[in-house]
């Protein structure tokens, strides 16, 4: 059984055939009736938060930093797309491609000084920054009102499957080709250790923006779609309580692994669903199931190890050996 | 406008004196174990509750008193036990673990809350308040309680930490966790107590905020947590003095925020002042970067 | 010849105390040049001071002529000053290959842009890497452990690695903290002749602090003794040797104050 498994890990089209298929099985939900709106939204939101939580492990699990600041940039894209989607631009095709763009280089933009902030701090202290960074973004939107102040905005609801998937599939591959590169290998020495990391010649800085600017470039992009779905969005939407619900995905699937994001999401989404009859109950429930996970592993599902399918082929030859 | 300055200061100084109060557990804990205690807000909603459960269910009518010291009892207990079952098992884990766990822990204790509680409950009134007035100051006797409360058992805890044995291995073990153990000094045992008086002192601020302001609710300990961890980050986490600074401080720029503009720019303005001290002074007004040895 | 490395009156403080005091030292490119000194004389501070994790008090620190004090750790290293560590600082949950490859990538150019979209220079430099980096460790022994998590390895091959990965930077100076701590005497002269080698090999000057007299000097060319932060002797292992200033600091005794 275990070789099967190996010899099904080991297979390199497994992974573009199944991604093939999904985007054929969610393009032609679209124009057949396969799927009832509500299991649409459903995975519309699996997909959100795989994209949220792949992109946040990159702070968080790859370069070992504490954001809890991640629903800030998702409420940057959110607004930023919405302005587009509402304001902006006028209703065709390109509406959500460019809204959902816009949203994530303004979260970008907006990325790049926290990035700065943390050449001088780290650990708890960078943690504290996040959060009043996504305090002052939540007070600040609250206190505009072109953007609709504490009422908020109603967007049009314009994100699709199709979209969603599209969106899910570039985050895990542009975070992937990072993660094992130069840049993936200085962020992970920054988390190991940023004094050895310095000796050997990493980049720090460069290593730091760039893991800041693409972390927020997709929480973004993930504010956007959720923007564009959910009918209407308030600073309420994106408080400290959101950033939680995207930690607990993060360390429920596993630091430093683009699998377990996935695993996490889909697992927190669907249980979040299933367990809908219970009320607040749930957020009871998985919470307490977090912490047992991390009681007794306490890097989480598939903390530190990856999928094989994700791995690139070259660097792969560590498991071809006995 | 210097009288409203004035009052304002009094109103400030109620409100800095329960930030500082909850802002010492976080900075106690943090001490001693390097960890920022997630759950600590939610110990300070529950000391909220505790007290309205001991005020209402019971039959008999209990003084102030003693409401405060079971409600300190019960709130401590349950902090020592938090640390027992859910921190020490990872205490050489990943530190992340540690964190997320607490997250966790607070998580629960909210919702279980929320789901026993769902509307914002209103706290009776334990304390007949009188209204005060010199030179044209208003003061509440209920305010001159509050304050004097928590400045009481704030330096009760000086006292504590500066005086006695488990003070002095508290100390010990925030300077080195590694060596203190060779001394002898019951290291496991020190953390609960530390536990303890910190979620104590959460749970009484509970209370007292209770007291203030009557409408208690399972969602404060966010709201309100949050805002004593910036306390005790401004002060400069790990430090007691720092702690009961900063949230003199936060407590101060709140109200005064609140009293010359919009109420809505009340975070805005207290976040901004986080992030301005903390671009600064990285490690609070009275802490220190952590040393590590290359 | 120029001097490769010149620090010049250096000086550091940490609050009161005075780690390096007025220091001097000259480093000849193409020299193995030892730091000795009793314990706590400043030595790791001064490799610490010349990689820049510290930033000097007073004092100039040269490197190739130009000045290098002040600057951040990681631009000190690319400039080509690479280093060991007194207390082994690898990455240990990361594979022996993996933590010789985060230094060899600062031979790599390919951008941010390029890696996300994998295309052009990326899979080419990658490759390369790879097979320099395995390359690399084949001299030290440890090819055939690339793929072992580097805290798995034995201490002496951790020793090992730590000094390769400084040369996967491809250094022109490569400062090395007491590379022979806790080898015993056989080890210690298998680590002289191996030392002897990378520096033929890789033509990098050696910097290194050592308490293994016999490896010192051996080793050395030219040595230059540390007490409480000052330079109290400089010269080749004979002059040392010789020198009553140095004996004195070793063997205790009273100061001339």
């Amino acid at each position: 059984m275990s070789r099967f498994l190996d010899s099904v890990a080991r297979c390199r089209w497994a992974l573009p055939a199944l991604v093939s298929a999904g985007f054929a099985f969610v393009v032609a939900c679209e124009f057949f009736p396969i799927l009832n709106d509500y299991s649409k939204v459903v995975l519309i939101t699996v997909g959100i938060n795989i994209i949220l939580c792949a992109s946040l492990n990159l702070v968080n699990g790859y370069m070992g930093e504490f954001s809890v600041g991640h629903a800030g940039f998702m409420a940057l894209g959110a607004y930023a797309s919405a302005l587009m989607t509402i304001k902006w631009l006028p209703a065709s095709f390109f509406e959500l491609p460019m809204g959902v763009l816009f949203g994530g280089v303004v979260a970008a933009l907006i990325g790049f000084p926290l990035a700065l902030l943390s050449f001088k701090t780290r650990g708890d202290y960078l943690a504290i920054i996040t959060l009043a960074f996504l305090m002052i973004v939540k007070s600040a939107i609250e206190n505009i009102s072109y953007l609709g102040g504490p009422r908020g905005m109603t967007p049009p609801v314009l994100t699709t499957l199709p979209w969603t998937f599209f969106w899910v599939v570039v985050t895990l591959w542009v975070i992937r080709n990072l993660v094992y590169s130069k840049f993936g290998r200085a962020i992970t020495a920054i988390r190991e250790d940023e004094i050895a990391a310095n000796a050997m010649g990493v980049r720090v800085r460069e290593a730091k923006i760039l893991a800041f600017v693409t972390s927020s470039f997709f929480g973004g992009v993930a504010g956007a779609l959720y923007a564009q779905v959910n009918f209407f969005i308030d600073p309420k939407s994106f408080d400290i309580v959101k950033s939680t619900e995207i930690l607990v995905m993060v360390y429920l699937g596993g630091i430093a692994s683009l699998g377990g994001s996935i695993i996490g999401a889909v697992i927190f989404t669907i249980l979040l669903q299933v367990l809908q009859p219970l009320g607040t109950w749930r957020m009871v429930i998985l919470p307490l199931i977090l912490v047992l996970l991390m009681l007794f592993r306490p890097r989480g599902i598939m903390g530190m190890r990856e999928l094989p399918w994700f791995v690139p082929a070259r660097e792969l030859f560590k498991r071809l050996r006995p | 406008m210097f009288f409203y300055l004035a009052q304002q200061t009094i109103n400030a100084l109620q409100l800095g004196s329960i930030y500082a109060l909850i802002a010492l557990g976080y900075s106690m804990v943090y001490g001693v174990l390097v960890m920022i205690n997630f759950a600590h807000g939610d110990l300070f909603m529950l000391g909220a509750f505790a007290c309205l459960l001991l005020a209402v269910l019971l039959p008999v009518h209990l003084p102030f008193v003693v409401i405060l010291l079971l409600v300190m009892l019960v709130i401590g207990l349950l902090g020592a036990l938090i640390e027992r079952v859910a921190y020490r098992p990872l205490r050489d884990a990943p530190r992340v673990s540690a964190i997320i766990t607490a997250l966790g822990c607070g998580l629960v204790i909210e919702n279980t809350t929320l789901s026993l509680s769902p509307y914002p409950q209103f706290l009776p009134t334990l304390f007949v308040s009188k209204t005060l007035t010199f030179a044209g100051l208003t003061i509440t006797t209920l305010q001159i309680l509050i304050i004097g409360v928590a400045l009481g058992l704030m330096v009760g805890l000086d006292l504590l930490i500066r005086k006695t044995g488990f003070g002095m291995a508290m100390r010990a073990i925030s300077f080195d966790a590694k060596t203190v153990p060779l001394m002898g000094i019951p290291v496991n045992r020190m953390i609960s107590l530390t536990f303890f008086v910190g979620a104590g002192l959460g749970g009484a601020a509970g209370m007292l905020y209770g007291l203030a302001y009557p409408q208690i609710s399972a969602t404060m300990g966010v709201l309100i947590g949050w805002k004593a961890f910036i306390a005790a980050v401004i002060g400069g986490i790990g430090s007691i003095r720092g702690a009961v600074l900063g949230g003199f401080i936060l407590g101060g720029v709140e109200v005064m925020a609140v009293a010359y503009l919009p109420s809505t720019y009340r975070d805005l303005i207290s976040y901004s002042l986080l992030l301005a001290i903390l671009i600064f002074k990285p490690y609070g007004l009275l802490g220190h970067p952590p040393n590590q040895k290359v | 010849m120029s001097a490769l490395l010149e620090i010049d009156h250096l000086t550091k403080r940490f609050g009161g105390l005075c780690a390096i005091s007025n220091c001097d030292v000259k480093v000849e490119a193409g020299h193995t040049h030892g730091i000795i000194g009793p314990n706590g004389a400043g030595k790791t501070t001064l490799f610490n001071l010349i990689t820049g994790i510290y930033k000097p008090t007073e004092g100039h620190i040269r490197f190739r002529g130009e000045s290098i004090s002040g600057l951040r750790p990681g631009r000190i290293a690319l400039k080509g000053v690479g280093r060991t560590f007194q207390n082994i600082r690898l990455l240990k949950s990361q594979t022996v290959l993996e933590n010789v490859r985060i230094a060899f990538d600062s031979q790599l150019h390919y951008s941010p842009l390029e890696a996300m979209l994998r295309v052009n220079r990326f899979g080419r430099d990658e490759t390369k890497s790879v097979a320099a980096c395995l390359e690399l460790l084949d001299p030290f022994g440890l090819a055939d452990h690339a793929h072992d998590l580097a805290g798995d390895l034995p201490y002496g091959s951790q020793r090992k690695l730590e000094i390769a990965r400084a040369l996967a930077l491809k250094p022109d100076l490569l400062l090395l903290d007491e590379p022979a701590a806790g080898m015993n005497t056989g080890e210690t002269s298998d680590l002289t002749t191996f030392l002897r080698w990378v520096k033929e090999h890789y033509r990098v000057t050696l910097v290194l602090i050592e308490h293994h007299m016999h490896l010192v000097m051996n080793l050395c060319d030219r040595i230059t003794v540390l007490d409480f932060g000052k330079t109290i002797a400089d010269g080749t292992p004979d002059e040392i040797r010789a020198n009553p200033r140095v004996i004195e600091a070793y063997l205790g005794g009273e100061g001339d104050e």
